[in-house]
Order: C-alpha cells, then structure tokens, then sequence
C-alpha cells in the first residue's frame, strides 16, 4: 500500500531530521497517514523479522486503521535493524514503526536514533490543520467537495456508484503535496444534494462541470473511477477544453458486462452482515473491508434521499446486467491523454474491457486488485496519476 | 457530517422531522419553559436544554409545554396518535412512568390490535434512564426491560449521537408507539452525526467490534463499556464481537444468535437490574438457540438486583464497568483452558 517518504517528513520532522543528521544511514519506517482523517493506526502484523534485508516497495506489516485494513509496503530500503511497535499495537500517524539501517552500521548507533525519535516525537494534534470537506452551490445543486494542495495542473477526482470522495483517502493525501486536488461527491452521493435528475452519465457530466464552474476550475486532470470514468470521459468528449488529461480506473461504459449481483446487493442490502460479501466483491483481498466500511456504506444509505438517487442512477445505467451507456467510441476522438488502469481481479468490470482500445490510450493492468485498484494497490495508481503532468 | 453532542442529535431529529411533517408535534414539562411567567420565552428546552429552541421556529401550537401530570399528557399524546398527529411527548424521568403506565400499556399499545389493524398510534415517548448523575433512585432507573415485556410497543436505546438522531428519526415516522430511552449521563458526549436527516430502521443490531473469542451483548450506554473493554482485551489478545441491538423491540436475534455461534461465549452487559431483564432475555435466547455452539457458560454483567444508590461511592461500584465485562470476557475465555489443564 502507498506511503513514501514525503508522509514520514510531514509527520515526524523530528525523526526525519534526525534521519538527515546521522551520519550512518538510518531510515525510521513510521505510521503512514492513510486518508486525511486517520489519525493512529494498528500494526496488525509484521510480515517481516529483524535483521531481514527489505526492499521499498517490499509488503513489510499489516495496518489497521478503523476505515480500511491493508499491507504497508516498505518506504526505503535496507535491513530491518529494529521493530520498534511491536503487533497489536496501536500507536498514532507519524510514530516510529521500525528502523532501517545498512548491515554495517552499529547497534549502539540504531539504539541511540531510536531513543532520540522517541523522546523528540510528538503526534499531531487531532484535526490539525487537515483540509474539511466543505459544501458549495453547483449550479443550484448542493456538492460536497474535498480539496486540498496548491498549485500544478489540478486534478478532480469523480468516484464511483455508491462511493464518495474517502474512495480516495489513499490518493489524494499523496498528490495534494504539490498540485490542487479536489475530489467531490457526486450528486445523490455522500454529502450532496441526493437529487439527481435522470441519474445518466450525460446527466452527472453536466453535474460535474457545473461544480467545475463553481469551484473556479477552468480545467483539470480528470481522475475517475468506474462510474466516474464515464463521466470523465464524457466531459471530455462534450467539453474537450476542461480536460487536460483523463485517468480512468476500471471505468463503466467500456463493455457491456457489469455486476448486476454487486448493484443489486449494494442497494438492497441493509444489513451489514450481508452487505459485507458484497462490498468484497470490490476487493481482490476480502481482509480490506472492515465492519467500518461497511458501517460508512450503512451510514450513506440510510440518509433520506440515497436509496432513491441509487436506484435512479442504477437504472438510467445499467439493467440486467448489462451497462446502458457506452464512453468507448468516443475515446478516439479525444485529444487530452488518457490512461486506463484495471485491476486484473476485477469482478465488477471485467478488465478485458481494457482490451481494444484505441492506440492512443495507454493501459495499466494491476495485479493483485479488484475493482478498487486506487484504494488496493494505491502506490501504482498514484504513480500512474502522478506520470501524467 | 461534523461532530455533534447527543443533545444536539436529538435536537435536528426533533427538529428536522417538525419541518418536514406538519402533524409532529412535542409536548412535555418546561419543554419551551416561560409559559405564563414574564420574562424569556422558551428560556429552558426542558431539564436538559434538548429542545431549546424549537418553540421558536414552530411556536407554541406544535410546542406544547404541559403541566405537571404525566398520566395527563401521555394519555392526551396517544390520544393525539390515534387521531392523526405524530406527538413526541418527553416524559423527564423513566422513573415517573409508573403514573402513565395504564395510557400505555393498555391504550397505545393496544390501539392497532384492539381496532383490527386500522388505528395506528405514531407516538414517541422520549425519556432519560440510567444511573451515573447522583439522582438518586426515583430518577436513575432502566426500566426499558417494562416497556419491552409489552407487546405493541418497540423500544429504542440509542448508544451515541448518531444513533440518537437516527433512531428517533425512525421512531417519528414509525406508526407504531415507540418509547426511546435516553442515557441522561450521554447527552454531552459527541460523535460524527450527518447534517442530513437519516433514519436507522428498527431491529437491526449494529456489530460496533468484530472478534473470534466472544460475543459482549450491551445496551445503551453500556455500548460505550463493552466496546472500550473490547479494546482493551483485543491489547491482550482477545477478540471480542460487540453487539448494540439498538431496539430491544424489535429485537436482532439473528444477528445475536449469528455471533455467538462464531464465537461460542456471551457476556450480556445490561445497566438495568438483573432479574427479568434484557441480560437475563437474551442468555434466554442463546441458551434455547444456540447451546450446541457454547463453549462457557453465559456471563452476564448487570447492575445489583438494588435500587440506585443515593451515595456516589456505592452509585459508582452500582454501574456495570469497563473493568467488570473485561473480567467476565476473561473468566468465558479461559474455562475451556482451564477445564483442559485439569
């Protein structure tokens, strides 16, 4: 799962500056910060002993936070001189997890740099300065939004059916370090307006360029996922001048098949223990969805107005099975880039949906993934992202 | 979705339902306060300051401040129900029911089945149960387990903020007579509450912990306890599943009976006293359905079958404690050990 270092500079800087001080090579591993709201995490499990050599990038423990639970892949490399937190633990975003060195370095050396991270360190204060969702009028409509990050082309992140912007809790931390990112919610979804008219991909494109309107974006690197990679699509398609580029994550609209199971069960379901199996069926790893997650889904539905903007939106969509709106024959006629990743796994949207596009798209496949690859393999998805501008 | 008290829950519930359907109505002592005295208008929100403000934007013919006589106020609420409004009468005190128990137990509980399924009764009776407030023992009781042994009447316990609002928005458009309980030491308490209006349908328990080792069933405030013991256990490696029903009527047996064949153990944590409550109904339950997957005995942590004591120091040791379940957690865990070891 995604963290880099940038994560542990921006929440440990005591421990980050002593990392640059030091004159051997130690590198403290620290407890990523996993949407802007996470504020501790619980080190579920250490998959790998003191001593080992690791690689970044390499799945080094289990993280659970109350949202989502998932591996953490190493930051850097080295040899793991020193597991700090020790399984079950849970300690807050930024704490030392464990300590990499080169093989040479001294023990006394490693002792000495966890002692002063230790003694130095201090967790953020909850809530401290992380942007907040705020609600702003989109053209008469009520659209809640994230943003957060300045400056560089920005980006706009549409989620998909039934989501809302904490799909991206693992993406947008990360690439609000040097761009302008807003994700929203999209009309019926989360903390918008639960209206939503006919409920067609033409229909929510509109809902989205008007919050593009509103929010001051004259145009943006559309990231969109299933759903969400329709609309993209098609804002592009009807307003080519404010896309700038277009990333798609298993995106609907590419072939005909869908889920109907994962649809019908997703509104139908209001009891957690059956939707669970549901909301599985997102994963390539069913250990991902915590009872939380499926609460946070629970919590969406039972407020007024999203059974029926769901079931609107289901079938202006899709039926039988089936998807009723195709975005695929007008990606030749694009002129931003577009990138399609899909998790090899999918069992929403297949991913040969991925297959026969046009030679213009470039096409990332993930392994290991389902159908939420940005939140499952999220370093991948976010490089992908970040190749683009 | 911001943070919001438990009084502010109930507050946008009340409030948010008064905007969206003409027929609710509120009544209830000093729920506006100022009637007939100089001074401020709706100066109180009744003892705890819960509906302050609402006579304000829905004035006093949907605010109905009464006087002190429950057995009339109740009885004119399910006297409203059964006539087309949709009242939300506040009884102060659980402990003051026993006035009113004729204009609910026999009337509005009994309107649907005695008229042949054609009256409704959309009554809501919010009141504060529990002990932890130093008010001795005619305002510290849980009777829930009364109102739950009444067929005809659903009973709600709200264990945090967003079930407060959730659940008395769903009480407010049930056309059953619904009494929700309120935890007098919870209304500061805070949680995440959606600014939306939402409702949480009634019998469908929420699992607040998943574990392998027990299943800790608790109500109400009691929640709170039993998920913190949890935590804590899981430190030491035990896993427990954490049941909140939400309504002891209706009530979420499968998903009580569901867990505990995953885990084999149950402690059933109950503020109320221990004998014909809701502990000793739902070790009932699991014992008549679901012995074959018990590996311990049931445990249940209640308070004593004793009134509230008037004495902090005994009124503390009275209320069930995180440190009790985990001990009760602990014993279920490790019998089976122990009998092995033998």
């Amino acid at each position: 799962m995604s963290n880099d270092n940038e994560e542990g500079e921006a929440y440990a800087p005591e421990g980050e500056a002593l990392a640059k001080k030091s004159t051997a090579p130690i590198r403290p591993i620290t407890m990523p910060k996993w949407g802007l709201a996470m504020e501790e995490g619980l080190l579920a499990r250490w998959a790998v002993e003191e001593g080992a050599e690791i690689a970044a990038g390499q799945e080094i423990m289990d993280i659970e936070t109350t949202k989502i639970a998932n591996v953490f892949e190493s930051p850097v490399s080295g040899v793991l001189r020193k597991r700090v937190v020790k399984e079950g633990e849970t300690v807050p975003v930024g704490a030392l997890l464990g300590v990499v060195a080169e093989p040479g370095t001294d023990q006394a050396e490693v002792d000495r740099f966890v002692g002063a991270f230790l003694e130095s360190f201090t967790p953020a204060e909850t809530g401290e300065s992380a942007p907040v969702p705020e609600t702003i009028d989109a053209g008469g409509r009520r659209i809640r939004r994230l943003k957060a990050g300045s400056g560089g082309t920005p980006v706009l992140m549409i989620h998909g059916f039934g989501a809302d912007h904490t799909t991206w809790m693992f993406n947008q931390a990360e690439l609000s370090a040097d761009r302008e990112v807003h994700a929203i919610d999209l009309p019926g979804h989360g903390g918008s307006e639960k209206s939503v008219g006919i409920g067609t991909v033409e229909a929510l494109a509109e809902a989205v360029l008007a919050y593009m309107d509103a929010a001051g974006l004259e145009s943006a690197h559309l990231v969109g996922h299933s759903l969400g990679g329709a609309i993209a699509v098609e804002i592009a398609a009807t307003a080519p001048d404010r896309a700038t580029a277009l990333t798609l994550i298993a995106p609907a609209g590419f072939g005909a098949e869908i889920a109907q199971d994962f649809i019908d069960g997703f509104i139908g379901e209001s009891r957690a223990r059956k939707l669970r199996p549901v909301l599985e069926m997102l994963v390539a790893d069913p250990g991902i969805v915590t009872a939380d997650m499926v609460e946070e889904v629970l919590k969406f539905k039972r407020l007024d107005g999203a059974l029926s903007a769901l079931q609107a939106i289901a079938a202006a969509n899709f039926a039988a099975g089936a998807q009723k709106t195709s975005v695929r024959e007008k990606l030749a006629g694009l002129s931003a880039p577009v990138h399609v990743v899909w998790g090899e796994g999918d069992r929403v949207l297949p991913a040969r949906h991925a297959e026969g596009l046009p030679a213009s798209v470039k096409v990332s496949k993930v392994a290991d993934a389902g159908h939420i690859p940005h939140m499952e393999k999220a370093a991948e998805v976010n490089a992908v992202i970040k190749a683009i501008d | 979705m911001s943070k919001k008290s438990y009084r502010q829950a109930i507050f946008e519930a009340l409030r948010d339902e008064m905007r969206r359907d003409p027929r609710v109505v509120i009544m209830g002592e000093d729920i506006a306060g100022g009637l007939g005295a100089p001074g401020e208008d709706d100066a109180w929100g009744g003892p705890l300051g819960v509906t302050k403000g609402l006579m304000s934007e829905f004035g006093r013919d949907r605010v109905l401040d009464t006087p002190i006589s429950e057995s009339a106020f109740i009885g004119a609420a399910a006297g409203a129900a059964a006539t087309g409004l949709r009242p939300v009468a506040e009884l102060m005190f659980v402990d003051f029911m026993g006035v009113c128990f004729d204009q609910i137990f026999n009337q509005a509980a009994k309107f649907r089945y005695m008229f042949g399924g054609k009256a409704v009764t959309p009554l809501v009776v919010r009141t504060m149960y529990g002990a932890g407030f130093r008010a001795a023992s005619q305002h510290s009781q849980c009777l829930y387990p009364l109102f739950t042994h009444i067929p005809g009447l659903k009973v709600a316990l709200p264990s945090n903020p967003y079930e407060a609002k959730g659940l008395l928005t769903q009480a407010i458009r049930d056309d059953d007579p619904v009494v929700v309980f309120e935890h007098k030491a919870m209304y500061d308490t805070e949680g995440e509450v959606p600014d939306e209006p939402y409702a949480i349908a009634f019998g469908e328990a929420n699992v607040t912990r998943e574990g392998d080792d027990a299943t800790i069933v608790a109500f109400g405030r009691m929640v709170n306890f039993a998920n913190e013991a949890a935590d804590n256990l899981k430190k030491r490696g035990v896993s427990c599943t954490v049941v909140d029903p939400r309504t002891t009527s209706p009530l979420d047996r499968e998903t009580i009976l569901e867990t505990v064949e995953e885990t084999g153990r149950l402690v059933v944590v109950d503020e109320a006293h221990p004998r014909c409550g809701m502990a000793a109904d739902i070790a009932g339950l699991v014992a008549e359905n679901a012995f074959g997957a018990l590996k311990a005995p049931i445990k249940l942590v209640t308070a004593p079958h004793a009134p509230v004591p008037f004495s902090p120091a005994l009124e503390d040791i009275y209320i069930p404690s995180v440190a009790k379940i985990e001990a009760a957690v602990t014993a279920i865990v490790d019998y089976g050990a122990k009998e092995a070891a033998e």
